[in-house]
């Protein structure tokens, strides 16, 4: 039991390392560690993880952690697998933070971040025409994400309100489905 | 209220409503630490956007990790609260999903409230490039070419931390 609660913390300290730019990119890695090296899971089991941690709240490779964990060893391989995907960006953060507040003030660094804001919202609003395709967003919808947009944009709305409102909308779009057929 | 306390609160809601991942969240994390609390200016946002795409790690726990540590002027402690407080709610939510499975893939109204909050995560994710295109992020005409120019290349799949990395060598050689 303490061999692999080991185990899976190392597992997921490995991929921690590893997850650059975040969510989807990382997932054909997990499976290489998760599937093939380890067989904690097999193919069927692993997308159907992907498909629940996608649904859920809270970042892709935090939830496919703690699942792997939960399922393997129980509380114990959960808090294993937390602290393992964890840690890495834990680690570097901090010394990101601690060197930054120092230089931030730097005539360099300020130079260079001037380059980067405005491509930082280039990097954001790229891929957003491939999502729609992906989640199939068509004409009908696709009032949906630009009336959310512009609520919390404009409006300044909390994103918390526009999630449970939209959350309600589903159940209540679901009702009226059944009331009619 | 104590700092440590709305700390722990606003990551942890930031954890409860991080719905469809990467950029989505961003939004959500710049109405709690940007406009609600003041931890942080847009531009300091922006750039932690930038160093967490060039590190590992999800945004959400990066963010975590840097806020935690300088809001609290410089507590190891503020920064590892912080990052707990941001993977609670996937820790209790994702704990209920292993026991109860089956139950929750079967219901149909969870499926229902999900599907409502689908097409609301991609209008997060534009919200979050639409609140970061600030006069305080675009200070001059090279800012605007530069998105541009970084747009287009995002749209051809160019891997964005290049595309940082080419703004920052550019922001160097003209500013």
């Amino acid at each position: 039991m303490i061999k692999l609660t080991l185990q899976i913390f190392i597992t997921f300290f490995r991929i921690g390392c590893f997850t650059f730019g975040g969510g989807y990119a990382m997932i054909p890695i997990i499976e290489h560690h998760i599937v093939d090296k380890r067989g904690w899971m097999n193919e069927a089991e692993f997308m159907e993880m992907v498909a629940i941690a996608q649904s859920f709240p809270g970042p892709i490779s935090l939830n496919v952690s703690l699942y792997t964990g939960y399922r393997k060893a129980r509380w114990a391989g959960g808090a294993a697998a937390f602290l393992g995907i964890t840690l890495p960006s834990f680690i570097i953060m901090m010394l990101i933070a601690m060197v930054f507040t120092n230089f931030q003030e730097n005539e360099t660094v300020e130079k260079v971040f001037k380059g980067i804001r405005p491509v930082v919202v280039a990097v954001i609003a790229g891929p957003l025409v491939r999502m729609a395709k992906i989640m199939k967003i068509s004409w009908k919808t696709v009032w949906i994400p630009v009336a959310t947009a512009l609520v919390v944009w404009l409006a300044g709305w909390s994103p918390v309100w526009v999630l449970l409102t939209a959350a309600a909308g589903g159940i209540v779009w679901q009702r009226w489905k059944e009331g009619r057929a | 209220m104590n700092l440590y306390v709305s700390l722990f609160l606003a990551f942890f809601k930031i954890g409860l409503f991080g719905f469809g991942g990467g950029y989505a969240i961003v939004s959500l994390i710049e109405h709690e630490t940007v406009e609600k609390y003041h931890w942080l200016t847009t531009s300091q946002f922006t750039d932690i956007m930038a160093i967490s795409q060039a590190t590992p790690g999800p945004m959400a726990i990066n963010c975590a990790t840097f806020v935690g540590y300088t809001a609290t002027g410089g507590s190891i402690g503020g920064a590892a609260l912080a990052t707990f407080a941001v993977s609670l709610p996937a820790i209790i939510l994702i704990g209920l999903v292993v026991i109860f499975l089956r139950k929750v893939r079967e219901n149909k109204w969870i499926q229902a409230a999900l599907s409502g909050i689908k097409p609301v995560t991609l209008g997060l994710f534009g919200a979050a490039a639409l609140v970061l295109a600030t006069p305080a992020n675009f200070i001059d005409l090279y800012s605007y070419l530069l998105c541009a120019g970084a747009f287009i290349a995002s749209l051809c799949r160019v891997n964005p931390v290049y595309l940082l990395a080419i703004g920052g060598l550019t922001g160097y050689f003209i500013y």
